[in-house]
């Protein structure tokens, strides 16, 4: 008899293992709580760095879990997994019991809800947005104010609920400082006259060709880079938004206005990932996240046996982590069901 | 004359201890200021006088506050102070009728068994006597409770008490010895002469049956006496300097006067006054949410005795005022704290034997602007003329939705103002003070003040308490001040803002440094029940909690904080409002991140349910008349 594995969590790492396990011989059940597929990537336009359209991604996810063996139940939430003798049971938010043999919760992450940090008036003020609004922009190609005008001053804030422990998170997302410099060219290239500013706490490259387009960034498309932590914004008469931020590298108080503001939001560990997390017994860190039994060779196991790990549920992950930290969980889960039937 | 040795200790200590009193009380008042003195003369001879009476009766012998708020404890306390009192009044009355002459000395009354111990066989002397055993019997029963705090303070109700310096235990066993060796006493002689009511006659007679009572009085007789002298010479060393000390507050305090921000006479005895009862540690959130127990203001006070370096102590408080609230005998707590943050002129220094009776404190003056400025480079500013000046603040600044409800607000009222930090203005310095730097938080006083003036407006409108103390307390302005929660409320009453009923279960949470430090309860919560169902939660008013995101503890961490403000934020949602209001953007800061209850201001929930167009609007006109503050001074 196949192995049955039910995977909680249907964006990239989910889809991954769904896809993985298929291919190895297990019946998946695929849960989503909203009513499609593809998680966060779905709203992105373009992946750093080589800015790959989202949609490439998606199509080679959504092509992978077209398979026999993977049923996928999308508006699903989790309410609770219980662990009865040999297998587990998942109890669902319409009322459905599944029963499985392995389980990988791959829930991701939320974005750091930007109206948490007030002062930089998100919510509050019209031309204040958040990162994952800008890409919206792009893919609809209007990058425009509020009142339908081209905006030729933007500034971009970095570590927007990271490395803060005001709200409460002292992690760095990571992602944020690229993903600002590879949505400042995106904005150079479709307005050239724009002049954008990146006001950043320290600029973090660390992955792979990141440093070249920081550079890029700079030497071709003129982008400003700031170091100084922004502290307030408001509003004067023509709805330009003056930003106050200190220049930490010339030791000045900076007062700039701006026609757009756009804030880098963090990554969060998913509220949907908490609630199992409290159900199921799962260990999170102190930063929330779940959190595997070894950081280094053992970051896709749990604290409860055949129940595993995949994607940005443990950490913040680039798309390319993502990918290989879930097909690292589908080795794992394969070991655990062999071990179980010898 | 009726004699013996063994009141010796007693005499000694007892009239040690009231010279002691007298000439303590006449430093004190030498050391009061000139306006003080005059007060204090003329609450001797007016109505004061009476004031203090009933509350000395009320509060230091009955001790009504604590009996209030915790019976056990408040039983503990009144059966030992007034317990006693009743005795030795009773005593008195018993040695002045019953016994060989009138108008004895002092120790005849506390030994009156020893002196007349064929006293109360029969009749009214039995009656008296019985009387005499029940109020030792009533002191006994609070003695008890107090012997099982020290071991285990949850019995009396109590979470926490305060440990204790050498010299206090020595005073502390002393004072627990005076009563069951007067027991003991008493029940041994009542034995030896067949005599002694329910208390001290079954219990000698229980013991006459095994022991040989006419020996063992005497020596009980001395432990009695011995008790009490120590006590008495111990007592201006310890916590117990409370008990004289107590009664001159309490005058005082009818009098007038009040701690305001200098280190003085009047802050030294309420330092004196404080009994180390514990209240102050059981209310603090700093202790109920992160287990911080070291830094209550019993501590503040015994160090400030002590003369120790408090300066650690002081700066870990949330400034939030909730033991002030609660302390029985009415110490200005948290003033007296913001005095001890600033730097002291002298050094105190090791201190001799006799300079333990009469210490020497160190001098913290109220620092002055002078010489070289810190803020000299703040720029000249131009206000233009306005009738009502709007500061919002720089908490504000950060918190924005705030700042847009109020402009939205007040431009729907037609007022006519002038927003004084729209371009971002100087902070108003209370910061400043809660770090103990008064004197760089007068020069952004006076640099406002300028501001302020040149507008020539007659109201000041503010959206942060934390500005709005510091503008109504420590600028010396001929203007009206205002929370925007006030204002709020007179355009509605004066019918220029006209709002319509949110349908929304709204719970609020009165700011500390609004609510305790200034006493604006009332406004905010009338506005919202213009707007909204207010609910009531068991922390209104005095009660409320602090946020825990406190500008005036910079010693916790960010964790600590959050601690605290999300156990608080737990309780204030408990019976799920639709809106956790608040009246201050520091206190929406710190809770918003912590609960899933929506937070906002004030101005937020008005500026929703604004009717824009009123077809007969009145617009705001003339300076409208406002009930003066409640005046609670620091």
């Amino acid at each position: 008899m196949k192995n049955k594995v039910i995977v909680i969590g249907g964006g990239t790492a989910g889809m991954e293992v769904a896809g993985q396990l298929a291919k190895h011989d297990c019946t998946v059940t695929l849960l989503e709580r909203s009513a499609e597929t593809g998680g966060h990537v779905r709203d992105w336009y373009h992946l750093f760095p080589d800015r790959k359209d989202s949609r490439e991604v998606i199509n080679y996810l959504e092509n992978l879990i077209r398979h026999k063996s993977i049923s996928l139940f999308t508006d699903t939430d989790v309410n609770d997994i219980v662990r009865e003798n040999d297998f587990f049971v998942v109890r669902t938010s319409d009322g459905k019991e599944l029963q499985a043999d392995a389980i990988v919760v791959s829930t991701g992450f939320d974005l750091f809800r930007s109206e948490r940090k007030e002062e930089y008036g998100y919510g509050i003020y019209d031309n204040v947005i958040s990162s994952a609004d800008l890409e919206k922009m792009f893919r609809n190609d209007e990058i425009k104010l509020q009142n339908g005008n081209i905006p030729s001053k933007i500034g971009m804030v970095h570590c927007v609920g990271s490395r803060d422990e005001k709200v409460g998170n002292v992690y760095c997302s990571k992602l944020c400082c690229v993903t600002a410099v590879k949505q400042a060219i995106e904005i150079v290239k479709r307005i050239p006259e724009a002049k954008v500013f990146c006001f950043y706490m320290d600029i973090r490259m660390g992955g792979a060709l990141y440093e070249e387009l920081y550079k890029e960034a700079q030497q071709d498309y003129g982008v400003n880079f700031i170091r100084g932590k922004v502290s307030e914004v408001s509003q004067d008469i023509d709805n330009k938004l003056i930003t106050k931020v200190e220049d930490t590298l010339t030791g000045r108080p900076l007062k700039i206005g701006l026609d757009m503001l756009v804030l880098m939001a963090g990554m969060e560990m998913a509220e949907s990932g908490q609630k199992i997390a409290l159900s199921a017994e799962l260990d999170t860190g102190e930063n929330r996240f779940f959190k595997a039994t070894d950081l280094h060779y053992g970051s896709n196991k749990s604290n409860k046996n055949g129940i595993f790990y995949a994607g940005t549920c443990t950490a913040p992950m680039n798309i390319t982590e993502t990918i290989s930290h879930a097909r690292a969980a589908v080795i794992d889960v394969i070991d655990y069901l062999n071990d179980r039937s010898n | 004359m009726q004699f013996d040795p063994f009141v010796i200790p007693f005499n000694i200590g007892l009239y040690f201890i009231l010279i002691y009193a007298v000439v303590r009380c006449v430093l004190w008042f030498r050391d009061l200021s000139r306006a003080d003195k005059l007060r204090l003369q003329r609450g001797f001879f007016g109505r004061p006088f009476a004031k203090s009476l009933k509350e000395i009766f009320m509060e230091s012998l009955i001790h009504r506050k604590i009996l209030k708020s915790n019976f056990r404890l408040g039983y503990m306390h009144m059966s030992l102070a007034f317990g006693w009192f009743l005795l030795i009044l009773f005593g008195t009355i018993e040695a002045d009728i019953f016994g060989t002459r009138h108008l004895n000395p002092p120790y005849k009354a506390i030994f009156f068994k020893f002196f007349n111990p064929e006293h109360g066989r029969n009749g009214i002397e039995a009656f008296y006597a019985f009387i005499m055993d029940f109020l030792l019997a009533f002191i006994l029963s609070g003695l008890l409770l107090a012997v099982i705090k020290r071991f285990s303070s949850r019995v009396v109700g109590m979470k926490k008490t305060t440990r204790l310096k050498t010299l206090d235990k020595v005073a502390l066993t002393s004072l627990w010895l005076i009563f069951p060796s007067r027991l003991l006493a008493e029940s041994f002689t009542s034995a030896a002469y067949d005599t002694g009511s329910f208390l001290t006659g079954s219990l000698g007679s229980v013991f006459a049956s095994f022991l040989p009572v006419n020996e063992l009085a005497y020596p009980f007789w001395w432990l009695y006496s011995i008790s009490l002298g120590t006590f008495f010479i111990l007592l201006p060393l310890t916590r117990y300097m409370h008990i004289p000390t107590e009664l001159f507050l309490i005058f005082a305090r009818n009098s007038g006067i009040r701690t305001g921000d200098h280190y003085g006479a009047f802050t030294e005895i309420q330092t004196y006054s404080c009994s180390s009862c514990g209240i102050c540690i059981d209310t603090c959130q700093l202790n109920l949410s992160t287990g911080i127990t070291d830094i209550q203001s019993a501590y503040l006070l015994k160090g400030i005795r002590n003369n120790e370096d408090v300066k650690d102590i002081a700066n870990n408080c949330l400034m939030c005022g909730r033991c002030d609230q609660n302390c029985p005998v009415g110490i200005e707590l948290t003033p007296i704290r913001m005095i001890m943050r600033r730097e002291p002129e002298t050094k105190s220094g090791d201190n001799g034997f006799f300079e333990k009776y009469f210490p020497s404190h160190v001098k913290i003056p109220v620092p002055k602007t002078n010489g070289s400025l810190v803020y000299g480079w703040l720029p000249a500013v131009k206000t233009t003329k306005a009738e009502v000046l709007y500061f919002a603040g720089c908490m504000t600044h950060l918190t924005p939705a705030i700042k847009k409800s109020m402009i939205k607000i007040l431009d729907a009222a037609g007022v006519n103002y002038n927003f004084m930090d729209e371009e971002g203005g100087v902070c108003c310095g209370r910061p400043l003070m809660l770090a103990g730097k008064y004197k760089q938080a007068r020069e952004l006083i006076n640099y406002n003040s300028k501001i302020i003036k040149q507008s020539g407006a007659n109201i000041l409108v503010t959206s942060c308490p934390i500005c709005y103390k510091v503008f109504r307390e420590s600028y010396y302005l001929n203007i009206d001040v205002y929370h925007h929660s006030q204002f709020i409320n007179s355009l509605i009453n004066e019918d220029v803002l006209r709002l319509r009923f949110l349908r929304k279960k709204i719970t609020y949470h009165s700011p500390c440094e609004l609510g305790r430090r200034s006493g604006v309860y009332a406004e905010p919560k009338e506005v919202l029940k213009h707007v909204g169902r207010l609910q009531l939660t068991r922390h209104e008013d005095e009660n409320a909690y602090c946020c825990g995101g406190s500008l005036g503890n910079m010693h916790i961490s960010y964790a600590q904080k959050k601690k605290i403000a999300s156990d608080a934020a737990k309780d204030l949602t408990r019976n799920n409002p639709d809106i956790l209001a608040t009246a201050c953007p520091l206190c929406k800061k710190t809770f918003s991140p912590v609960t899933e209850t929506p937070v906002a201001d004030i101005a937020e929930i008005v500026a929703e349910a604004i009717i824009l167009s009123h077809p007969d609007k009145k617009n705001y006109s003339k300076v409208i008349s406002l009930k003066e503050p409640v005046d609670i001074s620091e």
